[in-house]
């Protein structure tokens, strides 16, 4: 069994607050996981609001937000347990994340240890 | 002396079950764990002594207190003799406060916090939980070793082993009952609601078919939760959810088996015969387990045995699918994974739940099969027969094998018609 991240990125700050309806779908995708007992680490949710996000850059250089050359940010990362990279790919894909523009990066994990 | 109506036969047993394991905690508070035995040894001889005299006297008025009375009485001679023999054999005297023959009260509050303290001293993580669980039903609920292999269908020769290990393990651990403080309460809290949530499942999900033995199993654990929330020290949220918990599903013993012993699904349950009274009283502790920020396992299950209980269909479901997502990311069980795919199938359709269970891969589980029996009973008939035969198989209970091959009959009427 390998570890992935699944990290989710999103190109618009107003999308990042759901409906109650998008958060129903966000549960019931991590729950259909959890079910299979593949969740490793339900992870966090990243947030991208004034206050709560900034970017530290050389020479002392700090900017709000996290936002850099592109539009879009990280909203937040699980972590998986599954045989191997397809796999990951395959859960990643019937996330509703896809409906309103985002997309999901998935990588293995190194452990440090 | 003043006779109470009662035959001793009938009163008995009943006070064997609800007193036995109070007289024992109290004086293990003095005798301390290592000498639990003397203790029960005490216990038991005040019970034959009630059997022989009130038979021929009749049951006194208040048979609580006359055993109260014989109880103390007997383990103030224990200590004389012991004293005798400390004195003059060991030339050494026993402590201070089991001399005093005094320090035998049997007041409320002295059996609430002895009993407390028994319940941290046989939940202790040194043992198995399931050995745990034997010990609970011995000392805390004073059944007797045929009836736990009763109620785990297992052999008395095993029970009496198990037993036996647990409790030489508990001897050796050197627990002190009676000076626990709030720190090792607190650490200790966890295992205790677990061992209390367990015993209650063992009655609710009994493998047993003798529903007696079931309900005593229930009501034995909502006595024991109902002691940690009465006292201060363990009345906290998660011990206020699980009470809750208990209280619901308890409400429904009644409409979920029939006279046969056999298992009657949720949808086809007689909601006349929930119990309201309960019902309220879990309603009461599920208020105060939201006394916090905590969430823990049980405030999710009863928050679902919450929504069972409610008679409205309408959001019913989606809510118990909210709170099967939740628990199943705090602890994955194969029973809660199988069980929102269940809430899943009535939220959206057989259908796609057929897609949610068959990732489950939980092929060696019979309810997996009966669920998938379940989902594609108006779908797919061959697919369907095939599921339950299969959850026939691997199923160990003779009720649901019945259940199982009746939904089969049924199925194979529908291919037919």
């Amino acid at each position: 069994m390998k570890e992935f991240a699944l990290i989710f990125r999103l190109n618009d700050t107003s999308d990042f607050k759901p409906s109650p309806e998008q958060m129903q779908e966000r549960m019931n995708w991590l729950g259909s996981i959890a079910a299979q007992n593949k969740l490793a680490d339900k992870g966090n949710t990243l947030l991208p609001i004034p206050g709560s996000a900034k970017t530290v850059r050389p020479d002392n250089v700090v900017t709000d937000g996290p936002y850099t050359e592109i539009k879009e940010f990280i909203s937040g990362y699980i972590i998986i347990r599954v045989e191997n990279i397809e796999e990951a790919v395959e859960l990643a894909k019937s996330n509703p994340i896809f409906k309103i523009g985002g997309n999901i990066e998935v990588r293995e994990i190194l452990k440090r240890d | 002396m003043q006779q109470n109506a009662i035959s001793p036969e009938v009163i008995l047993p009943h006070l064997f079950r609800q007193e036995y394991a109070k007289i024992t905690a109290v004086l293990c508070r003095y005798f301390g764990l290592q000498h639990i035995e003397i203790a029960e040894d005490i216990a038991s001889d005040t019970f034959l002594r009630a059997s022989e005299n009130w038979a021929v006297n009749g049951v006194p008025i208040n048979p609580t207190a006359w055993l109260y009375t014989v109880a103390k009485n007997k383990a103030k001679d224990y200590f004389k003799h012991l004293a005798i023999f400390e004195t003059q054999v060991k030339k050494e005297l026993p402590t201070e406060t089991i001399q005093d023959g005094q320090a035998f009260e049997f007041d409320i509050k002295i059996i609430a916090d002895s009993q407390l303290e028994m319940i941290f001293a046989v939940c202790n993580p040194t043992n198995s939980t399931e050995a745990q669980i034997c010990l609970a039903l011995q000392i805390l609920c004073g059944f007797s070793v045929e009836e736990i292999a009763n109620a785990f269908l297992t052999k008395t020769e095993t029970i009496k082993k198990r037993l036996q290990r647990a409790r030489n393990n508990l001897r050796n651990e050197n627990f002190q009952i009676g000076d626990l403080g709030a720190m090792d309460i607190q650490q200790r809290l966890d295992i205790v609601l677990k061992t209390l949530y367990l015993l209650f499942n063992e009655g609710y999900f009994s493998k047993t078919n003798n529903q007696l033995i079931r309900k005593e199993l229930c009501s034995e654990a909502v006595r024991l939760t109902l002691i940690l929330v009465e006292n201060q020290l363990t009345n906290t949220p998660q011990t206020n959810a699980l009470l809750a918990l208990m209280c619901f599903q308890s409400s429904r013993l009644e409409a979920r088996i029939n006279d046969n012993g056999e298992a009657i699904l949720f949808e086809q349950q007689d909601k006349r015969l929930w119990d309201q009274t309960l019902i309220e009283k879990g309603n009461y502790y599920l208020v105060n387990a939201c006394d916090g920020q905590e969430i823990s396992k049980y405030h999710l299950e009863a928050g679902i045995a919450y929504w069972h209980t409610t008679l409205t269909t309408e959001n019913k479901w989606p809510h118990i699918l909210q709170l099967y997502n939740q628990l199943i990311l705090m602890e994955y069980s194969p029973v809660t994974a199988l069980n929102r795919t269940f809430a899943f199938a009535r939220v959206y359709g057989n259908e796609k739940a057929i897609h949610e269970a068959e990732q489950l891969k939980l092929t060696e589980n019979s309810y997996y099969h009966e669920l998938l029996g379940h989902l594609y009973s108006d779908i797919d008939f061959e697919a369907a027969i095939n599921h339950y035969q299969k959850a026939i198989e691997l199923t160990k209970s003779k009720t649901e094998r019945q259940t199982l091959t009746k939904e089969i009959e049924r199925i194979k009427q529908k291919q037919i018609g």
